[in-house]
């Protein structure tokens, strides 16, 4: 929710807080309440139940959609952001960080300090939290989310802390939680007070999700719940600053190729997009970027890369700083597949693909592939030769030209029999009379993609009276209620 | 009769070092939208699955059409460069002769462009015999001016074979080859048949009258080099 007001008042149209709005997801029966404003609490509006439901009770309701695939890739960067605080952190579930503070606190001046620190971080960023220190995961989560304001717990309060919190906070899913209020477990501590061997007994064969007592476990610091901390990317980037401002950034090249493939060859990595930024001196930064179709440290063929490229940078006034950073890192192992040190077939290949991609735009450079279809020219698909090769269609059968126009294009016929091929036609304003023909081949529309009205093509292979082979098709039959007459074209030419 | 089997003579090339490498080839066309000419080429490229960079011009592809995968074969994969200028199919060309890795290079370029000189395809030709990758050239709309081309055709189409089963449909391709100009063997000009199944193709000299059949074959032996 707060996410979505700071983008809102970002594009400058943020509406007053008076106002109830709402943010919803799509549910079993509509869409559902995913989260609320501070109006439209105070208006009895809760998350999780239905819109149609709540515009009933608040008729001035203001609802847009929720983004929860922007909302977790937020949180994941906020998970790298909150290591200045310590240095192992994590996201949990959708709505939490887990930072494991241990050894870090007193950098800070002690547990309850940094959560005033913390708390007064997040809301610069705009953001509200809930935040409680304890010795275990379950613990936290419990305590942050139904515990005091910034609660503190030590090592040895958890039981009696956690003893007052609802079952909620032993992190189950709904229907245990429905089951043990049945069971008139209502609080942590009456579920700790249970005789553990019933409760044994009653989930035995339930998962962790399901289990109270693993849960309870988990959060009494019983049962290991280690964090694992995500790592960040590291950036691979080299700059080169120049003692006074210079138009061309080419004799500094070379350099920094090979800083930047010297630190990607120790980290064992190799990138597959490079970009260039000049710093120019009137403030302006302008960038030229090149693509690889496959992982690669090697400075040389980087620099050749960019060969025409550089002089597309605007240099204005000059530029004092170049950068160099790799992009879309991977992992890399060096091959060598012959033992007298030969560079593979597939290198070169790649590399051709690379400068031609380079020179000329990914867009002119494709690799035909065959798709499943009858339609002959979707039976055809370009894909970037820079791309991965996806699974290919399976072979045709028929004979097929060897030449296809990307337009077919209309001739003019004149009939011997209505359904057979024509006695000649004229295409590009040249007669040419058939001599023999083969077919035809009926291919029928494919009804899933084409238009309701799309006619059926009936494709003959003709041979004129030159002997050139061409791949006629007439689109449509004689009355069938589809349009006119039917019309001819020419598709390909065959050998 | 006299025929070959192109594709063993091509493999057997590899080892015998010499004049008999890869090269530089043009094939000129009298109709544009003909596909002898492909056919011919594609006949005549060894049959690997090395992939093929194939180079076209804008008007070559808006004109003639662009070479169809389905037609072709799935096993030879391709690589297709869509440019603008005859300047740039070139560039292109000479590009990838630097790569061995290559099974072939076809380039299509329409009518007579002025970088199309004897220069560029002395270039051409030379990376060609480097790297020992075949080099094609596809010309339509042009004049046989200067060039370095080690082999120079003309190709166009005749009419079919006749189909086995069927009287009234074309059957196996056939093409009129004219070996123009060339550096390596005896020039002529033959009746080529091409059995895409088997990867055939069967040279016959033209029967221009009954005297001359009888020389067909020492014809096409000659053409085997």
């Amino acid at each position: 929710m707060e996410r979505w007001q700071r983008v809102m008042e970002r594009q400058g149209n943020a509406p007053p807080d008076d106002i109830p709005i709402v943010l919803a997801r799509e549910g079993h029966h509509g869409p559902v309440i995913h989260a609320t404003n501070r109006a439209a609490r105070m208006n009895g509006i809760n998350p999780g139940s239905r819109v149609v439901d709540m515009r009933a009770i608040c008729p001035e309701l203001q609802v847009e959609y929720a983004d929860p695939a922007g909302d977790r890739a937020a949180l994941d960067r906020l998970v790298l952001w909150a290591r200045r605080w310590c240095p192992w952190t994590v996201r949990d579930g959708e709505d939490g960080l887990i930072l494991d503070t241990t050894g870090s606190d007193h950098l800070m001046g002690g547990e309850a300090a940094m959560l005033v620190e913390m708390e007064a971080q997040l809301s610069l960023l705009g953001l509200s939290a809930q935040l409680a220190v304890a010795p275990t995961w379950g613990a936290a989560w419990a305590l942050a989310r139904f515990g005091p304001v910034r609660s503190v717990c030590g090592l040895d309060e958890v039981g009696v802390k956690l003893g007052a919190l609802p079952v909620t906070g032993l992190r189950l899913d709904g229907e245990t939680v429905l089951l043990l209020r049945r069971l008139g477990l209502k609080t942590i501590g009456a579920v700790m007070d249970v005789p553990r061997l019933s409760l044994t007994r009653r989930f035995v064969k339930a998962g962790l999700e399901a289990n109270p007592l693993m849960r309870l476990d988990q959060a009494l610091g019983k049962l290991a719940e280690p964090v694992a901390s995500v790592d960040a990317k590291p950036r691979f980037r080299v700059q080169s600053r120049l003692a006074e401002p210079i138009f061309d950034p080419t004799p500094y090249l070379p350099e920094l190729c090979e800083n930047l493939c010297e630190a990607l060859k120790q980290a064992g990595q190799g990138c597959r997009r490079l970009q260039l930024t000049v710093y120019r001196t009137d403030g302006d930064v302008s960038h030229v970027d090149v693509a690889t179709s496959a992982t690669t440290c090697d400075p040389t063929h980087l620099h050749g890369l960019f060969r025409d490229k550089v002089e597309r940078i605007n240099p204005g006034f000059g530029f004092d700083l170049i950068t160099l950073e790799a992009g879309s890192v991977e992992e890399m192992q060096a091959r060598q597949n012959r033992l007298d040190g030969g560079a593979d077939d597939d290198l070169h290949l790649t590399r051709l693909v690379d400068r031609l991609s380079a020179k000329f735009g990914p867009r002119a450079v494709t690799r035909p592939v065959l798709r499943e279809s009858h339609i002959p020219e979707r039976a055809e698909g370009q894909v970037a030769a820079l791309a991965a090769l996806a699974g290919t269609g399976a072979a045709v059968m028929k004979e097929r030209p060897l030449r296809l126009f990307d337009h077919p294009e209309e001739v003019r016929v004149l009939y011997a029999v209505p359904e057979g091929p024509p006695a000649q036609f004229v295409w590009r304003r040249q007669t040419h009379r058939v001599a023999r023909y083969a077919g035809p081949e009926r291919i029928a529309p494919e009804w899933w993609k084409d238009r309701p009205g799309t006619r059926l093509r009936d494709y003959f292979k003709v041979e004129d009276q030159a002997g050139r082979r061409i791949w006629l098709y007439r689109e449509g039959l004689h009355e069938d209620g589809r349009g006119g007459d039917p019309r001819w074209f020419v598709h390909g030419c065959f050998a | 009769m006299g025929s070959l089997r192109v594709q063993q003579r091509l493999a057997g090339q590899a080892d015998r070092p010499g004049p008999m490498t890869h090269t530089l080839s043009e094939a000129f066309l009298p109709t544009a939208t003909d596909a002898a000419a492909v056919g011919f080429v594609l006949a005549r490229l060894p049959r690997t699955t090395a992939p093929i960079l194939w180079v076209q011009d804008r008007l070559s592809r808006k004109e003639a059409g662009r070479p169809y995968l389905a037609g072709i074969g799935a096993d030879r994969p391709l690589i297709m460069v869509d440019l603008s200028r005859a300047a740039d199919v070139l560039w292109a060309m000479e590009d990838g002769l630097r790569c061995k890795a290559l099974g072939g290079v076809i380039g299509e370029v329409w009518g007579d462009p002025p970088g199309l000189d004897f220069t560029a395809t002395k270039r051409l030709a030379m990376r060609a015999e480097a790297a020992d990758v075949p080099c094609w050239l596809i010309r339509r709309a042009a004049s046989p001016d200067l060039s370095a081309a080690r082999e120079r055709w003309r190709i166009a189409s005749l009419p079919a074979a006749p189909h086995p089963h069927d009287a009234q449909a074309p059957g196996l391709p056939r093409w009129s080859l004219d070996l123009f100009r060339s550096r390596r063997r005896a020039l002529g000009q033959w009746v080529a048949t091409y059995d895409g199944s088997t990867d055939r193709l069967d040279l016959a000299a033209p029967i221009r009258n009954g005297a001359l059949a009888t020389g067909d074959g020492a014809a096409g032996q000659r053409a085997a080099g």
